[in-house]
């Protein structure tokens, strides 16, 4: 456990680094609005699936070479390795964003190569990382934009569910959070005009839509207004990346979850200086990273969410 | 062209010579170094003359950028050891900020 916990008990978040640092993931279901823990994955991988699967992966920030993570690509590689040997190969992938470290041709060029091997669909969010082209996105929007509104959000529609990618990394202000703007709220309130409220909603976006830690700016300046428009649907996940691992909330009929980073960890709020890369141990890195596999089940609409660390059997 | 006449050209080089002497007497503000570090700006606060430069030095192994609030100056994403300079010559408050995290804030008061 690290120092940073509240003593008198494992609090949820304290409970799930535990088990990741122990190799393991969780799953958990949501049915019926009403979240329930399915136990650890060993026993939840008995559990009969049906219906369709996605994968979300985060933050492969390629092009990083510091110390917590000297071959982030190689990392990458081994995450989408991992895809192919899945037992039920997922519809798509969603990435939510710092596909890139530094936006660079080379780096999107080598994450496109190694994230293309999975031979699945992407669907893409940018992080902050991926806007630091001269023309501050323009690149991202050239590459992964295409059919997206504004700085690059749009919508889908896949088994049964309605898919809502959004942006909140452009325009951010001093001293603020993160940030979706006017305009894409705007978009967002008519996006979901017309659609029934027990239509599953899966959110995703790069930045925590939920405040994580204000003090770390890992949060969404305008997000509770986002999720305002989301309070009449009975199922509505959450899934975001940035803080570059594993926490997750429930509040109503909304799961909150961030996915691991593909690259480096970095530290628990509050837990030291500076959000920076955490330097690990080189044989506990691969416990903190992975991915994040989500099954929606037919019919009674669980959406189950399992990480799996890159060391995980 | 026409030759200049050494006369002239003699001139010339005593005039650039006294604006030299000038240039020296009233020198330009010691520049300034703002570190980055642990998404930190130090020193987040300070006052600087007018002309002053100032240099941002990055030694974060996460890329960072400074922004003016007011737009007036932006930096390219500083990658690890990356830095970049803006000569302040109005005076007045400079508020600035990390555009990849707008957490880390900065404030430079220029003097006349």
């Amino acid at each position: 456990m690290n120092d940073g916990e509240q003593s008198g008990g494992i609090g949820r978040r304290g409970a799930l680094h535990c088990m990741v640092w122990a190799g393991t993931g969780v799953l958990w279901g949501l049915s019926g609005g009403v979240p329930r823990s399915l136990g650890l994955v060993g026993e939840a991988m008995a559990a009969p699936t049906s219906g369709f699967t996605f994968l979300q992966i985060s933050d492969s920030h390629v092009g990083f070479d510091k110390p917590a993570n000297p071959n982030a690509l190689g990392t990458l590689q081994e995450a989408v390795a991992r895809i192919g040997t899945l037992p039920q190969k997922p519809d798509f992938l969603i990435h939510t964003g710092d596909i890139s470290h530094l936006s660079k041709p080379k780096e999107f060029d080598d994450a496109d190569q190694v994230i293309g091997g999975a031979r699945l669909p992407v669907h893409y969010v940018p992080g902050e990382h991926d806007l630091l082209d001269d023309g501050t996105g323009q690149a991202y929007r050239d590459r992964y934009g295409r059919g997206s509104q504004g700085a690059g959000w749009y919508s889908f529609d896949s088994g049964g569910v309605h898919f809502i990618g959004l942006v909140n990394v452009v325009d951010l202000k001093a001293g603020g959070l993160g940030n979706l703007g006017h305009d894409q709220l705007e978009w967002l309130e008519d996006d979901l005009r017309g659609k029934s409220g027990s239509t599953p909603i899966v959110v995703f976006a790069h930045i925590p839509l939920w405040t994580v830690y204000q003090d770390w700016g890992w949060g969404t300046e305008d997000g509770a207004q986002a999720l305002s428009y989301l309070k009449r649907f009975g199922s509505v996940t959450v899934l975001n990346g940035h803080i570059h691992q594993l926490m997750q909330k429930v509040e109503g009929d909304v799961v909150f979850h961030t996915a691991m980073s593909t690259a480096f960890p970095q530290p628990a709020p509050g837990s030291a200086p500076s959000p920076g890369p955490m330097t690990v141990p080189p044989d506990r890195l691969r416990s903190l990273l992975g991915t994040t596999r989500v099954t929606v089940q037919q019919g009674t609409k669980p959406l189950a969410i399992t990480d799996s660390p890159l060391s995980a059997s | 062209m026409m030759p200049i006449s050494l006369s002239r050209r003699r001139a010339a080089v005593a005039v650039f010579v006294l604006l030299l002497g000038t240039g020296a007497a009233a020198a330009a503000p010691q520049p300034v170094t703002i570190r980055i570090d642990n998404f930190t700006f130090t020193p987040a606060e300070l006052s600087v003359p007018a002309g002053t430069t100032v240099t941002w030095v990055n030694g974060d192994d996460i890329p960072h950028t400074v922004v003016a609030v007011d737009k007036s100056f932006r930096s390219k994403a500083l990658d690890t050891g990356d830095s970049y300079s803006q000569t302040l010559s109005t005076p007045g408050t400079v508020a600035y900020f990390c555009g990849l995290h707008p957490h880390m804030t900065g404030r430079i008061t220029v003097t006349p």
